[in-house]
């Protein structure tokens, strides 16, 4: 590392870095943040769920977008429907998408996150989290 | 000086070690706190031939370097033991019995603070506060802090780590 | 780099390091390395979480997953479910002490919940041995826009934000910074005190191990604006680790070029070296410190000349503690404004103690000055371990005092602590129950002042050791009324005539226990009693009704006081006794009690 010689220098080099911890500061804000929960148990790791996990990061890298924070959940019981994500905006309630392939989660993120309408593949939550 | 017939040669290389510190230094002044801890981390203690070593090396009068020796609890003119034992008697410690736990050190090695055993293995000491709070009560051997030291069965078995 | 999906942090503070947090930083690696996850997950030592009862703490980003006490042989598992699966591992996660439900999600743990992490934001956050983090998190940044300011704008924006220094003092950081500007040299020097002799304390040991580079950035905006090139940190020789991360930080800024010659292409230079204590409380006293800097014996020596006159080798000097210059990045990256929101009238900002004694969460936390005894005890701290009494809270260590039940909605600031007989201090914060004893508590106080009384001045070097034999001679038994009144005549002229801090405040712990706990003092003097029933010395132990007279005392008895016919009750002749209490452990029936 050459010494930095401007206040620029130091500019760049924080715009270069931060996304190094990123992942921390999302995290520690995790209530301002839409929340996307890939389901990554075996069967859901088998449909494929860590190449969209890894789409939804890219995409929200590509598109700028600082308020999405992608993280794994166990199994969410849809193992028929795997793989299975669910979105989470602030102050909203979770809605849970099912057969997630990279175009309908291109779709999720346009319409959903990014427009607030909803999209095709929804499934009807059955269940209540008992820590939330 | 000390005679020099009395240095082995492992000393020697110590003293060596030593100078060779003392004048690689950009600044003599101010620097008699600094030599003495490299002084301690070569020789293990500070003898009297070390401080007087030292003292000339930095024109320093020799009773200043005593001084400064017995002013600071971190020097020791005595040798430690191979296993140097700290008792931490720190607040955190002592509500938690790091009085009996030092009592349990004492009256297993058969010495009181600040000596060290006839065989030269344990040293006993106590500190102030080595940081590990959540732990206490606690105690340290060389560099490896034990926890949560409940009774006097647990200061044996700690000791025997080291038979 | 940022394709990683998951940050595992594991706590690298002292604490954690020895109950072998640095095993399961290799273990995660390995294991992780061991599935070709090593471009998703990254593992990092950070600094303390200030969770110290519950150590080793991992915790995993970003979904806040908080697990405790953690053993080296559990990796395997965190890694096969939780980083392949998505499964938390159930067993190792925090649980509420109250409902006994495991908490998920550290953001709901009652322990951070009160919290408000200023000097800590970055402890247990980032990883200390990389600067890049620290840039980050806007490191740096700070001593950029001051480099922008002329030198009074920096000093005006610190006396603005109402920052006291956090060492004990609460002096106005600002005005500080003033005296030593407005004094003219040709060299002036920075110094950062860093000798945390407090016994208990431990926040400037966890900042230096977790976010040295706050440190080191702060004292190059205190040069700046003081108009010092050299800066200086003196720090206690038994802090390996903070010193070994502090040197780290050094060589990095020095690599960056943010310490060393024109910071960042402007005028401005500055750098810093570490100084070794060497053991002696009483150089956290400014004057003190400054003369064992210079190689000497740490003695303290008459205010005025202050050091911002005249400090090191008689150069105006700015000391200040590690916690107070980890407020001052914050202050210039959010504004003296937003910094002078937090806390109350007088106290501005947030403070960390370190909480520890007879409570369940031992740890290190920050609060907004403000906040309550009773929320930082109970909220924070999870309230007495065991389910036993609250009695008091000792702040300010061997200068402080007690606090007690009345006090705990007491707003937490300097003034306020003061008022009620205690002090601020660095922030040390142990919490005691009913069995602690008082007059026992302040002979344990009085015990290190007398030993780290440096000797120069007569009132404290021979007052604390009268004092000390007087507390020795009532927790002994052997104390008379009189006494107290001693205690107290003799506490009272070391605080009036003693040299400096150590020796003026030595005597706190003695008259503020005395103060509060008076009952207590006269029991011992009076009754020959101890109610706490710690004393020894005033204890006798007797045979109730419940014994069975299976002999089990009397054979273990080493001097034979205990005599009695099988199958009968025993009797101790208190005449042989010597309280060893070797009887009381082996009955079987607990038919031998202390009194």
């Amino acid at each position: 590392m050459p010494k930095m010689m401007s206040l620029e220098e130091l500019q760049a080099l924080r715009e270069k870095v931060k996304a190094s911890i990123d992942l921390r500061e999302k995290g520690d804000q995790a209530e301002k943040m839409v929340i996307v929960r890939v389901a990554m148990a075996t069967c859901g790791i088998a449909a494929g769920a860590r190449e969209i996990m890894s789409y939804f990061l890219d995409e929200a890298q590509h598109r700028n977008l600082t308020n999405i924070m992608v993280t794994q959940s166990g199994c969410m019981g849809y193992c028929y429907a795997e793989p299975t994500v669910e979105v989470t905006k602030p102050g909203e309630e979770p809605i849970v998408y099912g057969y997630v392939t990279k175009e309908r989660a291109q779709e999720i993120i346009e319409k959903y996150i990014l427009g607030g309408e909803l999209v095709e593949g929804i499934i009807p939550v059955s269940h209540q989290s008992l820590d939330e | 000086m000390a005679c020099e017939g009395c240095r082995n040669q492992v000393t020697q290389a110590l003293y060596a070690e030593l100078e060779a510190f003392i004048d690689a230094l950009p600044e003599k002044k101010g620097a008699l706190i600094s030599v003495l801890h490299k002084a301690q981390s070569l020789f293990g203690y500070l003898p009297k031939e070390v401080q007087v070593f030292v003292g000339e090396k930095l024109g320093v009068p020799v009773s200043q370097v005593y001084g400064v020796v017995s002013f600071y609890s971190f020097f020791t003119m005595v040798p430690k033991g191979k296993y140097p034992i700290s008792v931490c008697l720190g607040t955190a410690c002592y509500v938690r019995g790091a009085d009996k736990v030092l009592e349990a050190f004492k009256k297993e090695l058969g010495i009181e603070v600040g000596q060290t055993t006839p065989d030269g293995k344990f040293s006993l000491d106590a500190l102030r506060c080595v940081g590990a709070c959540g732990l206490a009560p606690v105690a340290m051997i060389g560099d490896k802090v034990y926890g949560r030291i409940s009774s006097e069965e647990e200061v044996k078995k700690i000791l025997r780590e080291y038979e | 780099m940022s394709k990683y999906m998951m940050h595992i942090l594991v706590c690298g503070g002292t604490g954690c390091l020895s109950s072998q947090s640095g095993e399961i930083v290799e273990g995660l690696k390995k294991a992780i390395e061991d599935i070709g996850m090593q471009n998703q997950v990254q593992v990092v030592k950070t600094g303390c979480f200030g969770f110290c009862e519950k150590g080793p703490i991992v915790k995993i980003l970003p979904d806040n997953t908080f697990y405790v006490q953690v053993k080296p042989e559990d990796v395997e598992e965190i890694v096969s479910e939780h980083i392949v699966k998505g499964r938390k591992v159930e067993r190792l996660l925090y649980e509420n002490p109250e409902s006994k439900t495991p908490i998920s999600d550290s953001k709901h743990m009652n322990f951070y919940k009160k919290q408000m992490r200023v000097a800590l934001r970055n402890c247990g956050f980032i990883n200390p041995e990389n600067i890049e983090e620290y840039i980050a998190r806007d490191g740096y940044g700070a001593l950029a826009k001051v480099l922008t300011l002329s030198q009074m704008e920096v000093i005006e924006e610190v006396k603005k934000s109402g920052l006291r220094g956090r060492g004990g003092g609460g002096f106005p950081t600002g005005l500080k910074w003033e005296f030593a500007y407005k004094n003219v040299a040709d060299q002036k020097y920075v110094v950062c005190n860093a000798d945390e002799g407090d016994p208990g304390a431990f926040m400037d040991r966890s900042i230096l191990e977790g976010d040295p580079h706050s440190i080191v950035e702060a004292m190059a905006i205190c040069g700046y604006a003081i108009g010092a090139t050299k800066g200086l940190v003196y720090i206690r020789a038994e802090y390996p680790l903070a010193v070994k991360r502090l040197e780290c930080a050094i060589a990095a800024a020095r690599e960056y070029g943010l310490l060393g010659e024109h910071i960042l292409g402007t005028a401005f230079s500055f750098d810093i070296e570490i100084r070794f204590g060497a053991g002696a409380f009483v150089c956290g006293e400014e004057t003190a410190l400054i003369h064992s800097m210079e190689g000497k014996r740490g003695e303290p020596t008459t205010k005025p000349p202050f050091p911002a006159a005249s400090g090191y080798w008689a150069k105006p000097t700015n000391v200040n503690n590690v916690e107070t210059f980890a407020n001052i990045p914050v202050i210039f990256l959010k504004g003296a404004e937003w910094f002078s929101k937090i806390g109350t009238e007088k106290s501005k900002g947030t403070k960390v103690f370190a909480l520890a004694g007879k409570i369940n969460n031992v740890g290190l936390i920050e609060v907004p000055m403000g906040t309550t005894l009773r929320e930082v005890i109970y909220d924070i701290g999870g309230g007495i371990k065991g389910g036993k009494q609250f009695k008091a809270v000792q702040t300010g260590g061997p200068s402080g005092g007690c606090l007690t039940e009345k006090d705990l909605d007491t707003p937490i600031d300097f003034d306020n602590l003061l008022a009620k007989g205690s002090m601020m201090g660095s922030g040390g914060m142990i919490v005691m129950d009913e069995d602690d004893c008082m007059p026992a508590v302040a002979k344990f106080y009085l015990e290190f002042t007398a030993e780290e009384s440096c000797g120069k001045c007569t009132p404290c070097r021979v007052g604390t050791k009268r004092l000390l034999e007087i507390l020795e001679k009532i927790v002994s038994g052997r104390g008379t009324p009189k006494d107290l009144d001693t205690l107290k005549e003799l506490s009272e002229v070391i605080k009036d005539t003693a040299l400096c801090g150590l020796g003026q405040t030595a005597s706190n712990p003695v008259l503020s226990t005395l103060k509060v706990f008076e009952e207590e003092y006269i029991a011992h003097v009076r009754d020959h009693k101890c109610p706490a029933k710690q004393c020894s010395a005033l204890l006798q132990y007797r045979i109730t009704e419940k014994c069975v007279g299976c002999t089990a005392c009397s054979r273990v008895c080493p001097v034979g006081a205990i005599s009695g016919t099988v199958k009968k009750q025993h009797t101790i002749d208190i005449s042989k006794c010597i309280k060893c209490g070797a009887c009381e452990s082996k009955c079987r029936f607990n038919a031998i009690v202390k009194e």
